[in-house]
């Protein structure tokens, strides 16, 4: 069906695809694994045109073909559903659907007959969705469906999926992989960018692994088992157990009594929440992504206008709620935040200017007088922080931006460690960050445990939370579904609990 | 060499596994100790700590939590941009260079179709301000309120913000300091349209004046930072907006309040001479007194120094800065936005507020309807041209007051040409500034400016 | 107030208005796509001035205006390479275009027509003629020999532009563009051509609206005469959220403003006697639009995408 020789791919300084050549068998389900930052994607987004190879080149049923744009890949029978949805929100499905292939003449947008062609499409692979609701208004799952929907309607014969479970429970995913497989009985083809093993073990035919930006491994599924292609790929979860002694939890640190939060639409994105973080343990949130806990850590870290939030938040025994970020920081409040890019760093800024973000209006940022900065101790404190959370390059002077992932997520738990805090709240500490950097990351969040802070974590990853928690709780819906220990109870369960299966 | 699971006995040959992949159980150390790797490797792929890092013992064999042992200084450290300071600033300076050269050739394809020569155009354009004294002193006198403007659009842009209304709040502050200054001082005997609060002395009443038009620049452009902070509305729109209200609002007190009856020029009646700053031609031998160069260009040289200070040298000016690198991350580390972008706004609004100084207490004596030669939005490619910093736009500011100054000979001794080829040639600089990204490009090609690899 | 609630007042608005949708339409398919389009006052401009010297040379108001569109686009052309192709900033580029365009006729009015800024007089029967004009049979009541065919033209553009936005594929395409790029992109769509269409077609209309300017409602290009209609026209943008119909009567509600600033002078009184200084009724619309911004506005939803350049890394 698709074959890609020797793709090669370079961004600025990173040799995303190395020489990549795999083929797609027509009619199979075939699954592309590797861990973060492997170029799966990459080498999908050249085969779909969203960017160009510096070099090699894609065979479509046996044929050298040009793909540059995505219209190109489109009328080459190519689908591709993005790890992030490609939808326009304020517009509706059948809109979203037909956009880019519209029915009708040049003067007349008929989306009458746009909408029987998508239900006939949505029958036939068991995907309903009402083409006249729009997008903001779906579930993630739902969105999906249209994503789906979008590529049948154009009739791909080839569909490209990244990351497609990443939004979804253990239970919608079962869902999703039934029709995948109805999918592949109708003659579609089928490419999977995923980095969980059980998902490849589960639907696919044919594996190919990356690592590194090179293919490392050709396999039939049936004839390969976890442990190998873990071997190849080097396994994710399995580094992703955390070795640690049991805790000693002393004194609360942090207590949330009947906590609600409203987004900015009025709605309730946290709904009268209350637990407790003592002083010595790591209280893990486990949920679906948008579930309400980028809103509970911004009210945490005093992000969120006071008049959005009601009930109680006490930080020692001392009753924050109204007050603001800068003197929750003081207090002893570190916030690693989930989008380090967003939150997190002034991209353009040097080392040292990134360093003193949030302590840079007192010492040792400024001079004795209040007002200047002082450089000096501000090199020093960036040398400390570049030395001991082994930050690279080592160059105050640089912008953030020319850091990896890993070095500016370092640069930036390094910040916030050395406060040093009383809490932390840390999300997403290991997103898109490179293993060395996820093993170091986790020790330090750790060791921070182990000298007595508080630690509350929030992350996308069921076994990053479970493996470094000491006590768990389940988010669904802004309401918490439970506590649990994660040493106790199995992840299949806690699944149950994010789709609000059971308390 | 072989790795070992000390549960399940399985062995791995692969270096890059730490744990057993079947049961998760550390594998024994290796017995190769002295393997760091020489070689550096692309750093944000694989960095090689991981090889070396000493496998942690279990806890379930051991009760002492291993202390993680940091690969320090272990391996040569990658290779360094260079930043070598000087190529830092021909950098700096090199697209702005091109985008005023390109806006020439352009400008000059204009002259040569209406008819005239390019070269003898430019000779009379750019030569005619550096003749002393008349050419250098009113060539200074004109890049005053530009350095103020240019100020005022950087501060503005370095917090985020487009102010496209220091038009509107220079003239607000014109009047303002014109205002103080006749009402607070005592007017010359014969002027009887005003009657005077006070008769404050010279070195009372320049200050006060000169404070009347920061403040009144302040608030006008505090006001779109204000609406941004309070309701969101976008500052662009709004000082717009404000620079049409500052116009009809003056010119209705102008017309029914300030002028002197029977004058047919819309103008207010004179400040009173103890408001007057000093021409420099007082202090500096050989410039007459008559050309208008006065103290309010050294306050201009001071508010570039100050705005340096500020913004690179203060925490003040750390929060402005970052909350324009990126507000989310400077609420983050504790900055309140709103503060900043009012702040900003009021900054911005105060240094265009000081050209009233220059041109009320320096030059005219009086508020004078409409005196503004587009001041506000020069400053604009001022501070583009300037690169938002105190020193470019120095720099840019005396440029088009060369401009200003040649485009009055241009018209004068030309044909064809007349001095509105100063406003086209700000107007094209400002795009090509904008659009610099059109000359990186073929700049690339010939092997500038390579981007130093990390 | 009776003498000033009259037909002419409405006529007057009419008038008024006429450049002021225009442009605020073009403006509409530049934003909708994603760029902003501060350089309508330029446009209007460069439209206006051509108009005025090709009519005062070809002697017929069709060949302006078909040069003022031409003129109007290839000026928007600029912007559109500037801001697409580079990246440029979209506002800065727009404001230099303003400047440009207070310089640019005034030079080329110097050398073609030795004046300071303006061209000569056109004859009347040179201008752009009003309906009745054009329809010699109709009768002759006010609605025809009053209101131009540029407004009637207006009035059609307004409503083609409803129907093309929301019933066509080119309007749907163009509507997703300046929501998500990346995803009309991803649709196959091909995203920056949809841009410069946007914003040629901005300068096209602006074209017009300005020729309306120097050959409909005056007789002759006079330095800076668009006097701000281009950000009025902007406002008018915003204050209709993006929408063709709403926008047009942003627009009737500004030039209903301007109308009573002209009406009311030496006419309304103060309680006391005095004049009611025009510079205050000047002012209404330019105050409307900051509460506007403030208040109802601060709900709407513009582009998603406004102002940001679409940049895929290849």
């Amino acid at each position: 069906m698709i074959e890609l020789r020797n793709i090669t791919k370079r961004f600025a300084n990173v040799l995303a695809n190395d020489s990549v050549s795999f083929k797609v068998a027509p009619g199979t389900i075939h699954a592309i694994v590797g861990e973060n930052g492997a170029g799966k994607s990459t080498a999908m987004r050249i085969a779909y045109g969203f960017y160009t190879a510096d070099s090699g080149e894609i065979l479509i049923n046996g044929e050298v073909r040009e793909i540059r744009t995505p219209h190109d890949a489109i009328a080459l029978g190519i689908g591709m559903v993005h790890q992030h949805f490609m939808l326009v929100e304020p517009m509706t499905v059948a809109e979203n659907i037909v956009l880019g292939a519209e029915p009708g003449s040049a003067v007349s947008l008929d989306l009458r007959k746009a909408g029987e062609e998508i239900r006939r499409v949505s029958d036939e692979f068991k995907l309903s969705v009402n083409p006249t609701a729009t997008i903001e208004s779906l579930s993630v799952g739902q969105q999906q469906r249209v994503e789906l929907l979008k590529a049948l309607y154009r009739h791909a014969q080839l569909l490209i999926l990244d990351e497609p479970t990443a939004v979804l429970t253990p239970q919608e995913v079962e869902e999703f992989f039934a029709i995948l497989r109805s999918m592949r009985e109708q003659g579609k083809t089928i490419v999977i960018i995923t980095h969980k093993l059980s998902e490849v073990l589960a639907i696919s035919d044919n594996v190919t692994v990356m690592r590194d930006g090179k293919v490392v491994g050709d396999l039939k599924t049936s004839e390969t088992n976890a442990a190998d292609l873990a071997r190849l790929m080097v396994g994710r979860e399995v580094l992703l157990r955390v070795e640690k002694p049991a805790a000693k939890p002393a004194d609360v640190v942090l207590s949330l009594k009947g906590l609600s939060i409203l987004g900015r639409d009025g709605s309730k994105r946290v709904d009268n929440v209350s637990f407790e973080v003592r002083a010595g343990e790591i209280v893990g949130i486990a949920g679906v992504e948008g579930n309400g806990q980028t809103e509970l850590i911004e009210a945490l870290a005093g992000l969120i206008p006071a008049s959005y939030i009601t009930g109680t938040i006490s930080f020692v025994g001392r009753d924050i709620t109204q007050t603001d970020a800068r003197k929750r920081k003081e207090l002893g409040i570190a916030h690693v935040p989930e989008d380090r890019h967003r939150r997190g760093l002034l991209l353009d800024f040097s080392l040292a200017e990134n360093t003193i973000l949030g302590g840079h209006y007192r010492r040792p940022a400024v001079q004795a007088n209040g007002v200047l900065l002082d450089q000096k101790g501000i090199q020093q404190r960036t040398d400390q922080v570049i030395r001991d959370f082994d930050v690279r390059p080592p160059n105050a002077a640089l912008p953030a931006r020319a850091l990896s992932g890993g070095n500016q997520q370092k640069l930036i738990i390094g910040r916030e460690f050395e406060l040093p805090p009383k809490l932390l709240l840390v999300s997403q500490p290991t997103r898109g960050v490179d293993i060395g950097a996820i093993e170091f990351i986790h020790r330090k969040i750790v060791a921070l445990r182990d000298s007595g802070c508080a630690v509350l974590l929030v992350s996308a990853e069921l076994e990053e939370v479970t493996a470094l928690s000491d006590r768990l709780l389940v988010i669904h819906k802004g309401k918490i579904a439970g506590e649990v220990d994660p040493t106790v109870t199995g992840n299949e369960e806690i699944g149950l609990m994010m789709t609000g299966g059971k308390h | 060499m072989i790795k070992k699971c000390p549960v399940c006995e399985r062995t791995y040959s692969d270096e890059s596994i730490s744990f057993c992949l079947a049961d998760g159980a550390l594998l024994s150390a290796p017995e190769k100790t002295d393997a760091a790797p020489t070689a550096v490797l692309p750093s944000s792929l694989r960095p090689t700590e991981q090889s070396k890092q000493p496998a942690l013992t279990p806890t379930m064999t051991s009760l002492t939590p291993p202390e993680p042992v940091l690969p320090v200084g272990a391996d040569k450290p990658p290779r360094l941009p260079r930043t070598n300071p000087l190529v830092n600033l021909g950098r700096e300076i090199l697209f702005p260079l091109i985008a005023v050269i390109a806006a020439f050739i352009v400008g000059g394809v204009v002259i040569l179709i209406i008819g005239d020569s390019p070269i003898q155009t430019y000779k009379l354009l750019i030569g005619s301000a550096f003749s002393w004294p008349d050419g250098i002193g009113y060539t200074l006198f004109n890049a005053t309120p530009l350095i103020f403007t240019g100020l005022a659009v950087a501060v503005a842009f370095r917090c985020g913000l487009l102010n496209i209304g220091a038009e509107g709040q220079l003239y607000v502050a014109a009047f303002a300091a014109a205002w103080v200054g006749f009402k607070f001082g005592a007017q010359d005997p014969g002027n009887n349209v005003i009657t005077p609060f006070f008769h404050l002395p010279a070195i009372v009443l320049v200050p006060l004046c000169c404070i009347a038009a920061i403040a009144a620049g302040a608030i006008w452009g505090g006001i779109p930072g204000l609406l941004k902070a309070k309701f969101g509305s976008h500052e662009v729109i709004n000082t717009i907006m404000l620079n049409f209200i500052a116009v009809a609002l003056l010119s209705y007190f102008t017309q029914y309040h300030y002028k002197v009856p029977g004058d047919p020029i819309m103008q207010t009646t004179p400040i009173s001479p103890s408001a007057d700053l000093t021409h420099l031609g007082k202090f500096i031998p050989g410039l007459p007194a008559r050309i208008p160069l006065n103290l309010a260009f050294l306050l201009a040289i001071l508010a570039c120094v100050l705005v340096y200070v500020f913004l690179w040298k203060t925490k003040w000016g750390y929060e402005m800065r970052a909350t324009g690198a990126n507000p989310s991350a400077a609420e983050y580390g504790g900055v309140s936005i709103r503060k900043q972008i009012i702040l900003a706004m009021a900054i911005s609004g105060g240094l265009a507020g000081m050209v009233g100084i220059n041109e009320v207490l320096g030059y005219r004596h009086r508020y004078y309807d409409g005196f503004s030669a587009n001041y506000g939005f020069v400053g604009i490619a001022v501070a583009l041209l300037g690169r938002n910093h105190p020193v470019g736009v120095f720099l840019a500011a005396i440029l088009f007051a060369i401009l200003l100054r040649g485009g009055i000979f241009v018209d004068a001794f030309t044909m064809h040409v007349s001095k509105d080829i100063v406003d086209m040639l700000q107007g094209i600089v400002i795009v090509f500034v904008a659009a610099e990204a059109m000359f990186r490009g073929p700049l690339k090609q010939f092997g500038l400016f390579k981007k130093a690899k990390i | 107030m009776r003498q000033i609630l009259t037909f002419s007042l409405l006529f007057s608005t009419i008038r008024l208005s006429t450049p002021l949708v225009l442009a605020a339409i073009g403006g509409l398919y530049s934003e909708r796509s994603g760029v902003i389009n501060i350089a309508l006052e330029g446009l209007l401009l460069a439209g206006a001035f051509t108009a005025a010297s090709v009519t005062y040379y070809a002697h017929s108001p069709w060949v302006g205006l078909g040069w003022a569109i031409v003129a109007g686009a290839a000026v928007a052309a600029i912007i559109a390479v500037a801001c697409i192709r580079f990246k440029a900033d979209q506002v800065v580029t727009g404001t230099g275009i303003n400047i440009l365009f207070i310089g640019l006729p005034a030079v080329l009015s110097g050398a073609l027509f030795l004046s300071s800024g303006s061209t000569p007089q056109i004859p009347k029967e040179n201008l752009l003629p009003d309906l009745a004009h054009l329809l010699p049979f109709l009768p002759s009541w006010r609605i025809l020999t009053d209101v131009s065919i540029i407004s009637v033209l207006a009035l059609v553009v307004v409503f083609v532009t409803r129907y093309v936005l929301y019933h066509t594929p080119f309007g749907l395409r163009l509507r997703a563009v300046g929501e998500n790029p990346e995803a009309a992109d991803a649709a196959g769509v091909a995203v920056n051509r949809m841009r410069y269409v946007g914003v040629i077609m901005s300068g096209a209309l602006a074209g017009i609206g300005g020729a309306y300017l120097s050959i409909g409602q005056s007789s002759l290009f006079t330095r800076n005469m668009a006097a701000g209609r281009g950000f009025i026209a902007l406002a008018a943008l915003i204050f209709g959220k993006w929408r063709p119909v709403q926008t047009m009567l942003a627009c009737l509600l500004f030039g209903l403003a301007d109308a009573l600033t002209i009406q009311m002078q030496g006419v309304a009184k103060l309680p006391s006697g005095e004049d009611i200084p025009v510079q205050f009724i000047q002012m209404i619309p330019y105050v409307v639009t900051i509460i506007v911004l403030a208040g109802f506005i601060g709900q709407s939803r513009a582009p998603k995408a406004l102002g940001t350049p679409y940049q895929k890394e290849r």
